[in-house]
């Protein structure tokens, strides 16, 4: 019962013996006692919370390391390494003797050498320097800095500034390292958006001559399709099916989006084949329509709340997480176009689609039903862009104008990639996602756009019609 | 004799002979001295055109100015421009520019910058601003910095044989880039909030409705001149040219001509226009904003030439007024359904009279023969 000796001396006992206990809870002190010490300080004056702060802190990293939970772990380790005293430090080995999972350890032994920097022997501190740097640690770089800019009056401290530098170099070059990789990961998942987006307006373009300013805002129908799923999932069934909705909110954005698209080429779009700048007009005004619409129905902003399984990351390296919305969408792009390529390249319908495609004319002689894969393909190309949208609220808002803000960019993919062919749209789409992205940091997203416009204009010297076209000997193509 | 003098003794000429019949002057007339006539009457008479109309109507007719620009490249000579709000900014901010440099002092802050400079914590003024206190200058950088930016883009673009459905894509990605570029406080060019403010024009109230009857009258009279421009223009064996790469560009391309210097001269004429369309513009509402020059605005400029008819520059000119006419009253008593009117515009416009009202016209009165049969070759 001396812990409860200890607190009552915290209570009531004169300010040496409120010294005493605290450092006594510090060294021996249980998380069971933290609802006794949180209302001890709410109780107190200044100077005893002061004192109780560094108690509090540890003790509830104490049990945090002891939770189930891998996250939870880390954080506290982390917190440590951040706010603690020496006092953590048996805590934290105690911690790291029996923990298994790698980034835990991890940070435990970070968190381990970042205390040991405050510590008065050179030789452990030296350790702790290099092992920082060693384990790239991305927490130590401030202290570490701070190091550097110390003056050295002795030949230890010299030893240990440059040993800090070099640590402080190391460490600094893998961060340039992880964030190029994460602007790539972000450029990629943009791409994979982008991708979605113009496969369905390249091949709508190539097959009829329709340039489909409305295929944003079918983008904007699948991510409202997924919202309206999310919220009847929330409304009629249990929290644990929740996290489930997503699997049914994928097929449901790709329908939705898809009939209307269907819906749209049968009322609209086949009375305006052949004359782009037409359907251009047309389609915008399809577009002003659909927004208009969603706007009066949804209001003006809506967040859809990504299920449990897609939030959080992956560690792949030090300081290198891959988020697993933005992986999904990746894998979501790479799955349709793998299915784009398995349809247009191994089924009858496909080999109809690439006929019409090479001649029209001759194709409707030889009876494929060329309106009816018009239609069909223009409800495909759709469903992609509902698709996009739905997973595009992984990693936003969503909003009417949502579409708005990706069709150009994602025509600027088709003109850079050419019409006809999936490997130019593909190239173009990751092209311009990671150019995007890489661009940002340095030139800020604003010239960066304007740095791609002329990128584009100048590749367009070199090739009109794009990365890869479809070779021919019209004069047009 | 000098290429001036040549070019307005021809521009007189032409005035004189090619397109401007009895029509012309008529509607001139009223326009120019009927409409101001009608706001010097008495506010209580059923004539009385009110200065808020007035206004409204100048910015209309400034509206049209840029929308014979349009319809001289897309109307004509069938490329679409998805991007010329971006030149109508530019004349509109080269002019807000002087305008806001004639504040002076007189500004919220009292300090001789704009008033978003000292919010911004500019210290001084940047130097692009400065040549904007001449009003030579600034009358000038009105059409050319627009018709040298149209030249540049223009030159890369038709040089590398961008045109049809690929040259609209490009130009509506410079309108987007324009538009992210002039929200930027760092360009120094009032950001969202855009220009605004102004108090007077060359020592005239811009709040005084004589001020705003002369910029109507002046709007008119551009407006003519313009139209006369685009008549000589469109009449002449350029026109001829230009009509021709409409109806089939590799054709006029094998017969020996260079479409793609055809289509820059147009290019940067309807550029030069919509500069006008802009400085214009600007003293008679009196803000200009980077979102009255973007990715929407420039395309419902294209639609206010598909609705007057395209291919007839009373068409633009009709279409400009009328279009925005209706978004002004509509805006006014029912905001939520303009862009349900806009799109429907759009789509039926295309689909269903796509000669325009003027064709919707001409179609009416189909059985009395035309003056000059044939002259507006569809």
């Amino acid at each position: 019962m001396a812990a409860q000796k200890a607190i009552t001396a915290l209570q009531e006992g004169p300010w040496s013996d409120k010294k005493l206990a605290a450092g006594y809870l510090l060294k021996n002190g249980d998380p069971a006692l933290l609802p006794q010490l949180e209302e001890l300080r709410s109780n107190t004056n200044r100077r005893v919370r002061r004192l109780l702060k560094p108690v509090i802190n540890l003790l509830k990293n104490k049990a945090g390391l002891a939770s189930p939970d891998r996250e939870t772990r880390r954080a506290a380790a982390r917190d440590l390494g951040a706010r603690g005293t020496p006092e953590a430090l048996p805590v934290l080995k105690e911690a790291l003797s029996h923990e298994k999972e790698h980034w835990v350890r991890y940070d435990l032994e970070e968190a381990i050498h970042l205390l040991n920097l405050d510590s008065h022997d050179p030789q452990v501190k030296f350790t702790a320097i290099r092992k920082l740097g060693d384990m790239r640690s991305s927490a130590a770089l401030p202290v570490l800095q701070d190091l550097t800019t110390q003056q050295a009056n002795n030949l230890e401290q010299q030893t240990l500034k440059d040993e800090a530098e070099k640590a402080r170099r190391r460490i600094q070059k893998w961060q340039d390292v992880t964030q190029g990789v994460e602007m790539l990961l972000q450029g990629l998942s943009l791409g994979s958006i982008l991708l979605l987006m113009a496969l369905g307006l390249a091949i709508v373009f190539g097959l009829m001559g329709v340039i489909n300013m409305a295929h944003g805002e079918m983008m904007m129908i699948g991510a409202y399709a997924t919202f309206v799923v999310q919220e009847t999932f929330r409304m009629y069934l249990g929290e644990h099916l929740f996290d489930y909705y997503f699997f049914f909110a994928l097929p449901c954005a790709f329908v939705v989006a898809a009939v209307i698209g269907w819906v749209l080429e049968g009322t609209l779009i086949r009375f305006l084949y052949g004359r782009p700048l037409e359907t251009l007009l047309a389609t915008w005004g399809v577009g002003l329509v659909l927004i208009q619409t969603a706007r009066l129905i949804f209001g003006d902003l809506t967040a859809v709340q990504a299920p449990s399984w897609l939030r959080g990351g992956a560690q792949i390296v030090v300081g290198v997480q891959l988020p697993y919305n933005r992986l999904f969408i990746i894998l979501l792009a790479l799955f349709s176009v793998a299915g784009i390529y398995l349809l247009l390249f191994r089924t009858g319908i496909g080999l109809r689609v690439r006929a019409v495609l090479q001649n029209r004319d001759m194709s409707a002689c030889l009876g494929i039903p060329t309106r009816k894969l018009d239609a069909y393909t223009f409800a495909f190309g759709s469903g992609l862009a509902g698709l996009a949208g739905s997973a595009l609220t992984m990693v936003g808002n969503v909003d009417p104008e949502l579409g708005r803000n990706y069709i150009v960019d994602s025509f600027m993919v088709v003109v850079a990639g050419g019409v006809g062919k999936l490997a130019g749209t593909i190239t173009a789409a990751f092209g311009i996602g990671t150019l995007n992205k890489l661009l940002e940091p340095g030139f800020g997203a604003v010239y960066g756009k304007v740095i791609i416009l002329v990128l584009i204009i100048l590749f367009l010297q070199v090739r009109p019609s794009g990365l890869f076209a479809l070779k021919g000997r019209h004069l047009d193509s | 004799m000098t290429p001036e003098s040549s070019f307005t003794s021809r521009l007189a000429s032409a005035a004189a002979h090619t397109g401007a019949g009895p029509a012309f002057w008529i509607a001139g007339a009223i326009l120019f001295a009927g409409v101001p006539l009608l706001n010097s009457l008495p506010d209580d008479s059923f004539f009385h055109v009110s200065d808020f109309t007035l206004n409204l109507l100048g910015k209309f007719f400034a509206f049209a100015i840029l929308a014979l620009g349009i319809d001289l490249i897309w109307g004509y000579t069938g490329v679409l421009s998805l991007g010329h709000g971006v030149f109508f900014g530019l004349g509109a901010y080269a002019m807000g520019m002087h305008l806001m440099l004639g504040i002076g002092t007189e500004g919220v802050y009292g300090n001789a910058l704009p008033d978003f400079m000292v919010w911004n914590q500019v210290e001084e003024l940047p130097w692009f601003w400065k040549p904007f206190y001449s009003l030579t200058f600034s009358l000038a950088a009105i059409v050319l910095v627009p018709m040298a930016a149209a030249a540049t883009f223009g030159y890369v673009v038709f040089r590398s044989r961008i045109r049809g459905v690929y040259f609209s894509i490009i130009t509506q990605a410079l309108a987007l880039v324009a538009w992210l570029v002039f929200n930027r406080n760092e360009t120094n060019l009032g950001g969202t909030n855009g220009l605004t403010d102004f108090k007077h024009i060359q020592g005239f109230s811009l709040n005084e409705p004589s001020t705003q009857l002369v910029m109507y009258m002046v709007t008119i009279l551009f407006l003519g001149l313009a139209y006369v421009l685009c008549r000589w223009i469109t009449q002449s064996r350029t026109g001829r040219v230009l009509i021709a790469i409409r109806d089939c560009e590799q054709r006029v391309f094998f017969s020996g001509y260079s479409p793609a210097s055809y289509k820059l001269f147009v290019f940067v004429v309807s550029a030069g226009l919509a500069g006008l369309a802009g400085a214009l513009y600007v003293p008679q509402v009196g803000i200009i904003t980077p979102n009255q020059i973007g990715v929407l605005p420039s395309i419902e400029m294209v639609i206010w030439v598909a609705v007057g008819g395209r291919g007839t520059l009373s068409g633009a000119i009709i279409g400009a007024a009328g279009v925005n006419f209706m978004r002004s009253t509509l805006t006014n008593h029912f905001p939520e359904l303009w862009p349900f009117f806009l799109g429907g515009l759009f789509i039926a416009v295309v689909m269903f009279f796509p000669k325009g009202i003027v064709g919707l016209l001409r179609k009416a009165s189909g059985m009395i023969p035309s003056r000059k049969p044939n002259s507006e070759r569809a």
